[in-house]
């Protein structure tokens, strides 16, 4: 009998065969802690009796949500952060250069077949790389500061198989939604997704990691592309023959399979208030809207601000209709200033903004109001979201959110 | 075997970690300090209804979304005994056991049960309400160690010889 990639991950790690359901406790590689719940996860390691971390560099600490500040006490959580990683002797600590999830790959603090957990759902983003990562509580976070460890239920693995060429206007974010669509919210909750076939094979690392990243949006545990040659150069390494053995074996066992054809796919949104809510932006088109928000850990990357800028060039936004533009990271935002695509989006009248969370958490940037609608290429529609419970909030692809932004109101890009 | 009687709220599916309590609230010192605030996007006068002891019943797919320890750590605040839902999502499951906030799952419950009424529940064995009784698996072995060490952290300071 085969293996699935999170079993091989698994066994790796803990240096025997595994099977969906068990319970194992493994050995973490590297954790991640945001800025909002660095306080609680200093005073419960405290509270623990814990006085020194497992392993300092294996830590990361990132400020992102509440960067920079948008009410006085945010200011609380940086104090608490560089106390913490003075006390502690942690080096790893990002204070301003953009999301958690996107430094963590950039930065190069995740390889493939690690063992990784963050205090942030979207976690699974590293899957992208083919490593094991997951959203975990502040609590969970400070046990795994002081033992190292973390007990894991082996989770069993729905593998997504798509095949074939995408239609131009079609991105991965289309993709994800879809499949979160048809999965439903809660399709894939305590299981891992297995993505495969030769559409993804085709992907950039950027796009594997949106979709990577809302897996959780249909409750997944973690995400797993096979580590390629693009994973290497993405990470600057060579791949291990163990690395590049994180493929699902054609005899492993699957709880469910699910078959695409790229051809089939069409630009889709969210809508309000569900992420399973997805429908073609075809029956959509036609609504109008207020703002479109183009960023986020799922979408604030250079091949979608490119995307947005290539729909945008020498067109400008509608009038009343306020487009908002956050790179995922400086590093981003640099490469995009650099290569002519922040030009493009400013004369096109978006307001860029710093490499942050921002709009995606409602707590800066463009809040609105009852009534109001947006189109936005970030992960969650919730309630309430971006301001009030009354706001539509409609994700889409950076291709979809710039033309709507252009053309203000809902079209197909 | 523990046995408790309590009133019950009744929410639907998908109650997410942002109906549970919005981010912009997360920045406040404590937990008790956002309680007012919970459930505020779908029932702003739910947090102030709720008493000592009552029960939360509600659909599929309870505290998805984020991994924010608020959500359960603010209904455990609000006096809540226990959540029933027809299935809860992963990280918000950790979190709760980790905070020794019990949770049960069962998939008919709530289709039968009005805003109000008072249920029974025997823990480990049964649900009862209106003379029905519905069965109530039992957790795993190591998150019952987790609950009866009262939760995570106490389980740490044990570790830690602490306690």
């Amino acid at each position: 009998m085969g293996s699935t990639i999170i079993e091989k991950i698994v066994r790796n790690n803990v240096g025997r065969d595994v099977k969906p359901g068990e319970i194992v406790t493994v050995n973490v590689d590297r954790v991640m802690i945001h800025d909002i719940f660095i306080p609680f996860v200093a005073s419960k390691f405290e509270e623990m009796g814990f006085t020194k971390i497992w392993d300092p560099d294996k830590a990361v600490l990132i400020y992102d949500h509440l960067v920079p500040a948008s009410q006085v006490d945010d200011t609380r959580h940086f104090r608490i952060g560089n106390e913490f990683v003075e006390k502690y002797g942690m080096k790893n600590i990002h204070r301003s250069d953009g999301i958690c999830h996107q430094l963590m790959t950039e930065a190069g603090y995740v390889k493939p077949g690690d063992v990784v957990f963050g205090t942030d759902s979207h976690t699974t983003t590293y899957g992208c790389v083919g490593a094991f990562s997951s959203g975990i509580g502040y609590t969970e976070m400070a046990s795994i500061l002081g033992t190292g460890t973390l007990w894991i239920r082996v989770p069993e693995t729905i593998k997504v198989e798509i095949t074939g060429n995408l239609p131009a206007n079609v991105m991965a974010k289309d993709i994800i939604l879809k499949l979160i669509g048809d999965l439903g919210a809660d399709g894939a909750t305590y299981k891992a997704l297995e993505f495969t076939g030769d559409t993804v094979e085709k992907m950039s690392v950027a796009s594997r990691m949106s979709m990577s990243n809302m897996a959780i949006e249909a409750g997944a545990k973690c995400a797993l592309f096979t580590p390629d040659e693009k994973t290497a150069e993405y990470c600057e390494i060579e791949l291990t023959d163990k690395e590049r053995d994180l493929v699902g074996d054609a005899d492993a066992e699957y709880c469910r399979v699910l078959h695409y054809q790229a051809e089939d796919f069409v630009p889709v949104m969210a809508c309000p208030s569900n992420v399973d809510n997805v429908k073609p932006v075809a029956e959509l088109a036609g609504k109008e809207i207020d703002q479109v928000f183009i960023g986020s850990c799922t979408n604030g990357r250079l091949e979608d601000l490119m995307a947005a800028a290539e729909v945008l060039k020498g067109k400008h936004v509608a009038p009343y209709v306020k487009l908002i533009v956050t790179p995922a990271s400086r590093k981003i935002y640099r490469q995009a200033v650099e290569n002519g695509t922040m030009a493009i989006l400013a004369e096109a009248g978006a307001i860029i903004t710093h490499p942050s969370c921002g709009l995606c958490c409602g707590r800066t940037g463009g809040i609105l109001t009852d009534g109001e609608t947006v189109v936005a290429t970030n992960n969650r529609n919730f309630l309430g979201r971006m301001g009030t419970s009354k706001v539509g909030i409609y994700l889409a692809s950076p291709k979809s959110a710039a033309a709507c932004a252009a053309a203000g109101k809902i079209v197909v890009p | 075997m523990e046995k408790f009687s309590g009133k019950i709220w009744v929410l639907g599916d998908d109650i997410d970690t942002d109906i549970i309590i919005p981010t912009e609230y997360l920045a406040l010192k404590t937990v008790k300090d956002m309680a007012p605030y919970a459930f505020s996007p779908l029932r702003p006068e739910l947090a102030a209804q709720i008493q000592e002891g009552d029960i939360i019943v509600a659909g599929k797919n309870f505290g998805c979304g984020s991994s924010r320890e608020q959500a359960p750590e603010i209904i455990k605040t609000l006096g809540i005994k226990c959540v029933i839902a027809k299935s809860f999502a992963r990280i918000f499951f950790r979190n709760s056991i980790n905070n020794g906030l019990l949770l049960i799952e069962n998939d008919k419950l709530r289709d039968v049960v009005n805003e109000g009424d008072e249920i029974t529940v025997t823990i480990n064995e049964s649900i009862e309400h209106n003379g029905s009784q519905y069965p109530i698996t039992s957790l795993p072995q190591n998150l019952v160690d987790i609950i009866n060490a009262g939760g995570l952290v106490k389980a740490m300071r044990k570790l830690n010889g602490l306690d």
